[in-house]
């Protein structure tokens, strides 16, 4: 039982390669299509996705700084660490003493100089504290709220710049949600089309295999997999054509990087995402041949 | 065995294609069925064939009756029948080897067996050496001979032909009548619709005749 369903899954699924071939020219196009459509929203996606890198190099979690009043004692040291401890919205924190922050400004900025001339050492003891990844807001919150902690001097959250990002990548998602959904509708549109043709010029057989007793799932099979299979090589198409632009723009922002002597680049997609591409296009072709299936496929009943 | 019980068949526009129908057709039996054109004779087939439904009665294929079937199942009963359709309803796209491949195909046979199987059907009909060519190419006879392979190949218990040798010439049709007559030696029970007069001479089957709809004459030869 089993095997006769795989002995018909493979058969259809070589008749579908077959067909694919049989007429290469228009799938090419239609594969083209479907992928162009694509990564329009799946290379924003992972533009936006590259932000937080490019702007900066600096860690995706925003961060606090905690500047300890000059008179703060280890005992005021300890209680923060232990405020910090327990609190759900730090992911982790740093501390960094007086005498740290002056050796790492000697050898930062070389201004030993400066430094050696120095009477006191006028830093602070400071935290770096870095939060959980929640919205610019939460976090304002949280930065008044150390701001009142004993020994304190200054509490600081660079919110601005934080909010600005946060900004940019919502305007950046809601950008590939509604380009993803537009242009979803658009490959399922098409394909439910391209099935409707199909299934017309396939019509003796179709009506052939129902008079010899196939179930209606298997005249739907070779249908759903030239969908399913043609979303997939649009999706592959997809890829190929972000990881090729990827490679374009990352040529030129080496050039650029160099000028600031920076060194970022733009990722690829990551391997997880690769899959839910290609997920994703299978399932929109599969989508668009099956709702085509199921509104042509009953109008053939064999006399 | 095939029951009819009180079968009627009207099509949606009014045409009365049968009435009161009954009729048993026994496991293993050759059974003509005549009559003039518009007699009811593919009607009578295709409602056997489970194709068609009847308006009233009932039709009952080894105790199943059909006329009650979900129609779910009805495609696991027509795997259960060979037919050799009137208009031959091959495939122009595909060789004479894919055609009989197609009910295989559907059952779900392995490559090795479907091939073996088919080689058989062919050989049995005398088209083994075109297995590669496309349908278009082979004349009226050799036509009708890879219909009646596509229908044999699946090895049913009942075969049913529509005018099997409806546009012959007389030779041809012998030709294809002794391989009906082979298969009913083998034990399966064949159904045959004509209105070939030729075919009747000398014969020793049952032949059952229609006259509009209706069962005229049901005449057991042996």
């Amino acid at each position: 039982m089993i095997r006769a369903w795989l002995n018909q899954h493979w058969y259809v699924f070589t008749l579908t390669i077959k067909r694919l071939l049989s007429t290469p020219i228009t799938n090419l196009l239609s594969i083209l299509v479907m992928g162009i459509a694509i990564s329009l929203p799946a290379g924003i996606y992972t533009l936006t996705g590259n932000l937080p890198t490019v702007s900066g190099q600096i860690s995706i979690s925003p961060q606090i700084s905690l500047f300890l009043k000059q008179r703060a004692t280890q005992d005021d040291i300890d209680l923060i660490r232990t405020k910090l401890e327990e609190d759900r919205l730090v992911a982790s924190y740093q501390f960094v003493s007086k005498d740290q922050a002056l050796y790492q400004l000697q050898l930062d900025n070389g201004l030993t100089e400066a430094v050696h001339n120095l009477a006191y050492n006028p830093l602070p003891d400071a935290f770096v504290v870095d939060t959980q990844n929640v919205s610019a807001d939460i976090i304002d919150q949280l930065r008044t709220d150390m701001q009142t902690w004993p020994a304190i001097e200054y509490a600081q959250f660079d919110s601005a710049w934080a909010k600005r990002l946060e900004a940019l990548t919502n305007f950046g998602r809601v950008l590939v949600f509604v380009l993803l959904t537009l242009l979803s509708i658009a490959i399922v549109a098409v394909m439910f089309n391209t099935i409707r043709l199909q299934i017309l010029t396939r019509q003796t057989e179709i009506e052939v295999s129902k008079l010899i007793g196939a179930t209606d799932a298997f005249i739907r099979r070779p249908f759903l997999y030239f969908g399913a299979l043609q979303g997939f090589a649009g999706g592959v198409t997809a890829w190929l054509i972000i990881t090729f632009a990827l490679q374009i723009l990352n040529d030129e922002l080496r050039v650029i990087a160099g000028l600031y002597a920076m060194n970022f680049q733009l990722h690829a997609i990551g391997y997880e995402d690769t899959i839910s591409l290609l997920l994703f296009t299978t399932w929109l072709g599969w989508l668009g041949a099956r709702a085509s299936v199921a509104s042509h496929l009953w109008q053939i009943e064999p006399r | 065995m095939i029951q009819l019980r009180h079968v009627s068949k009207r099509f949606p526009d009014g045409y009365m294609a049968l009435s009161n129908v009954d009729l048993t057709i026994d496991t293993g039996e050759m059974v003509f069925v005549t009559g003039h054109s518009g007699a009811g004779k593919s009607t009578l087939l295709k409602l056997i064939a489970t194709i068609e439904r009847p308006t009233s009665g009932s039709i009952t294929i080894n105790g199943h009756n059909i006329a009650q079937i979900k129609p779910a199942a009805l495609p696991f009963l027509r795997r259960k029948i060979g037919f050799v359709f009137q208009d031959h309803k091959l495939l122009f796209d595909r060789t004479v080897f894919e055609n009989v491949l197609l009910p295989l195909q559907i059952s779900g046979f392995d490559r090795n067996t479907a091939t073996s199987r088919i080689r058989a059907a062919l050989d049995k009909v005398g088209l083994l050496s075109k297995e590669n060519v496309l349908p278009i190419t082979l004349s009226g006879g050799e036509q009708q001979r890879l219909c009646i392979a596509r229908a044999v190949v699946h090895r049913p218990a009942i075969l049913i032909a529509d005018e099997p040798t409806g546009n012959l010439d007389s030779a041809y049709a012998r030709d294809i009548m002794a391989m009906f007559f082979s298969f009913h030696q083998v034990g399966v029970t064949v159904l045959i619709a004509t209105h070939d007069a030729n075919l009747l001479e000398d014969n020793k089957h049952r032949i059952i005749a229609l006259q509009q709809g209706k069962l005229q004459n049901d005449q057991s030869m042996a």
